[in-house]
Parts: C-alpha cells; sequence; structure tokens
C-alpha cells in the first residue's frame, strides 16, 4: 500500500501561539517552539519530527492566522 | 510532491488584527477558499460589519463594502438589486446581527434576498470589551453581567438561525462550528453550499458559525475551543435547519 508522508512549512512571523495547531495533530508531532522568539514577540509553532508527518493538513486547516502550508509526499 | 494546504488567493497578505487562537482567522480563511475554488472571486462582492471582523474588508481579495452597524443586509440588499449578477455576502458578528442590525437580518431574510450571510457567534461582544450579547449563554458571565447572565433579568440567548428558519423567504440556514479540524472541514463544505444557493438565485442563505472569543471569555485558545463545544453546541445544536426542496 502507498503510504503518505507529509512535510509541514511554517511562516513562523505570522504565528501568533495560540497553540490550536498542537491540540489536533494525529502523531503530535506540533510543538511550539521555546527556544525562539518571532517578530510578534510569540513562541512559533513548529514541527518536532518531520518524519512522523503523514500530511493529513489538520494543522493547517485549525490555524487561524494561514502560518502553515502542506505537502504530501507518496511513497511506493 | 504535492501540496495539500496553501494559503487561498481568496486572502490578501495582510495578517489578521485578531487576538491569538481566535476562530475569525479560520472563518475568513474557509469563505475565501470557497469563492476561490467557485472561481467568483472577481465577481464577488462582500459587506464588511461592525465589530472585531470590521476590517474584513482589508483581508478577503475581492470588492467590500463597509457598512454601518448591524446594516449589513441592507447595504448588501442595494448591491445584489444594482448587481444581480454579482456574488454578495455579509459577514457578521452576533452583537452586529442578532443585537443592532437585528431588524435588518430578519427582513432581508424575510424579502427572500439572494444574498449570503456568514454569521460568526462567540456568544460576547468582543471588539468593545466583553460586554454580554444576545447570543451570550445563560449563567456566563461578561462584563456588563459580572455574576453570569441572569434569564429572569435578561431573558435567554436567540437562537438567530432557528428563528431564521421558520420566515419562507430564507432558503438555506445551517449552523456549524470550527471547534476541531473535523467540523472545520464541515463548516467549510456548508459555506460552500450557501454560495452555490446563491448562484442557483435560490434566496436567502445564512450560515451560522459558532466561535470562541479567548479573549473576553478569559480562557486560553485551547481552552476556549473545548468550552465552546461543551457549553455552547448544547444550546445552540449543529445542523442543517432549512434547504431548498431537491438539494442535497
Amino acid at each position: 500500500m502507498a503510504k503518505s508522508k507529509g512535510a509541514v512549512t511554517f511562516n513562523e512571523d505570522r504565528c501568533k501561539g495560540c497553540e490550536l495547531c498542537t491540540t489536533v495533530c494525529p502523531v503530535d508531532i506540533v510543538v511550539m517552539n521555546r527556544e525562539k522568539i518571532n517578530v510578534k514577540g510569540y513562541h512559533p509553532a513548529t514541527v518536532s519530527d518531520m518524519d512522523k508527518c503523514i500530511g493529513c493538513a489538520n494543522c493547517a486547516t485549525i490555524c487561524p492566522d494561514t502560518v502553515i502550508e502542506v505537502e504530501r509526499i507518496i511513497e511506493k | 510532491m504535492t501540496k495539500v494546504f496553501e494559503k487561498t488567493k481568496g486572502l490578501t497578505d495582510k495578517p489578521f488584527h485578531y487576538c491569538p487562537g481566535c476562530t475569525h482567522g479560520i472563518i475568513h480563511r474557509l469563505v475565501a477558499e470557497v469563492l476561490e475554488e467557485l472561481d467568483v472571486l472577481g465577481e464577488s462582492i462582500g459587506v464588511a460589519p461592525v465589530g472585531c471582523s470590521v476590517f474584513a474588508y482589508d483581508y478577503f481579495n475581492c470588492d467590500m463594502q463597509e457598512a454601518a452597524h448591524g446594516r449589513a443586509p441592507a447595504v448588501a440588499t442595494g448591491i445584489k438589486r444594482v448587481h444581480p449578477d454579482k456574488v454578495v455576502f455579509t459577514y457578521q458578528g452576533d452583537g452586529d446581527l442578532a443585537s443592532i442590525g437585528a431588524a435588518e437580518i430578519v427582513h432581508a431574510a424575510a424579502r427572500g434576498e439572494k444574498i449570503t450571510t456568514i454569521f460568526v457567534n462567540n456568544a460576547i461582544y468582543g471588539m468593545t470589551g466583553g460586554q454580554m450579547a444576545p447570543t451570550t449563554l445563560v449563567g456566563q458571565k461578561a462584563t456588563t453581567a459580572p455574576y453570569g447572565r441572569d434569564a429572569s433579568h435578561a431573558g435567554n440567548p436567540i437562537r438567530v438561525s432557528e428563528m431564521l428558519a421558520t420566515l419562507d423567504g430564507a432558503k438555506f440556514v445551517e449552523r456549524v462550528s470550527v471547534h476541531n479540524a473535523a467540523e472545520v472541514r464541515k463548516a467549510k463544505k456548508a459555506i460552500k453550499k450557501a454560495f452555490e444557493m446563491q448562484l442557483k438565485g435560490e434566496g436567502f442563505g445564512i450560515v451560522e458559525v459558532l466561535s470562541t472569543c479567548p479573549t473576553n471569555w478569559g480562557l486560553t485558545p485551547v481552552e476556549a475551543l473545548k468550552w465552546l463545544e461543551d457549553n455552547m453546541i448544547p444550546y445552540y445544536p449543529l445542523g442543517n435547519l432549512c434547504t431548498p426542496e431537491g438539494v442535497k
């Protein structure tokens, strides 16, 4: 069966650190980057282990500030 | 590699001014995505309200008009009658639509104006600082109801969708929510259907979207979504209340 793998990119400076994306990830890899502060002064969202991403786009769907873009790679 | 999610062309590049976690951003995006998917961005005219979403005209990448408080359906009526071939929608909050604009929305629906209204219900006045709205739940605290809304004094919250669904002119009425990814996708389907109804010239359409106000509810954005699910949905049940005959 073809397995889908995802790649997520964050437009970090648009992020307001609301954390909604962290609650909807089925593989729990979306986290807040506590090491970093963006131009707005928030800890932006990021992905801890991109290899686990399945490209479901749940995070982008719930994001109120269109921070997230999702790509999907189909592996055969 | 295929893009499964990218920012819609229906929104401008201007960052939203909304508070962190405010679901206005999600609802703006859904409307913009639907307009893009229906390929009507160049044919659409939106009417922005007064309230938190007053700057909606800066965010939607289509023609927009600002209306006086609550009067968006009246302005949209004028625009639609002058431009019957354009897609006309209003984007209104609960303070704007259910309170000062209650007469306008009721009569626009009663006349069966062929416009689409996106009604964002977060059960409070956001922009002015968390006062009690007509949609505030009984017991819910607001700056003008510090001990919670008292039904014996302030009455019970208005279920706008149910009220409008009783009018013959209203052809599409649905209540949706955006408290998780699945509900966001359902909300988009409802918004798309409402715009398709308008393109078919069926009559008045409204989608009520249950929304959060983390700042004025005094909750974190994540807690606010949970509060919506636990408290608002039992009083404001989700679902379709009215669809034109022969349409699924």
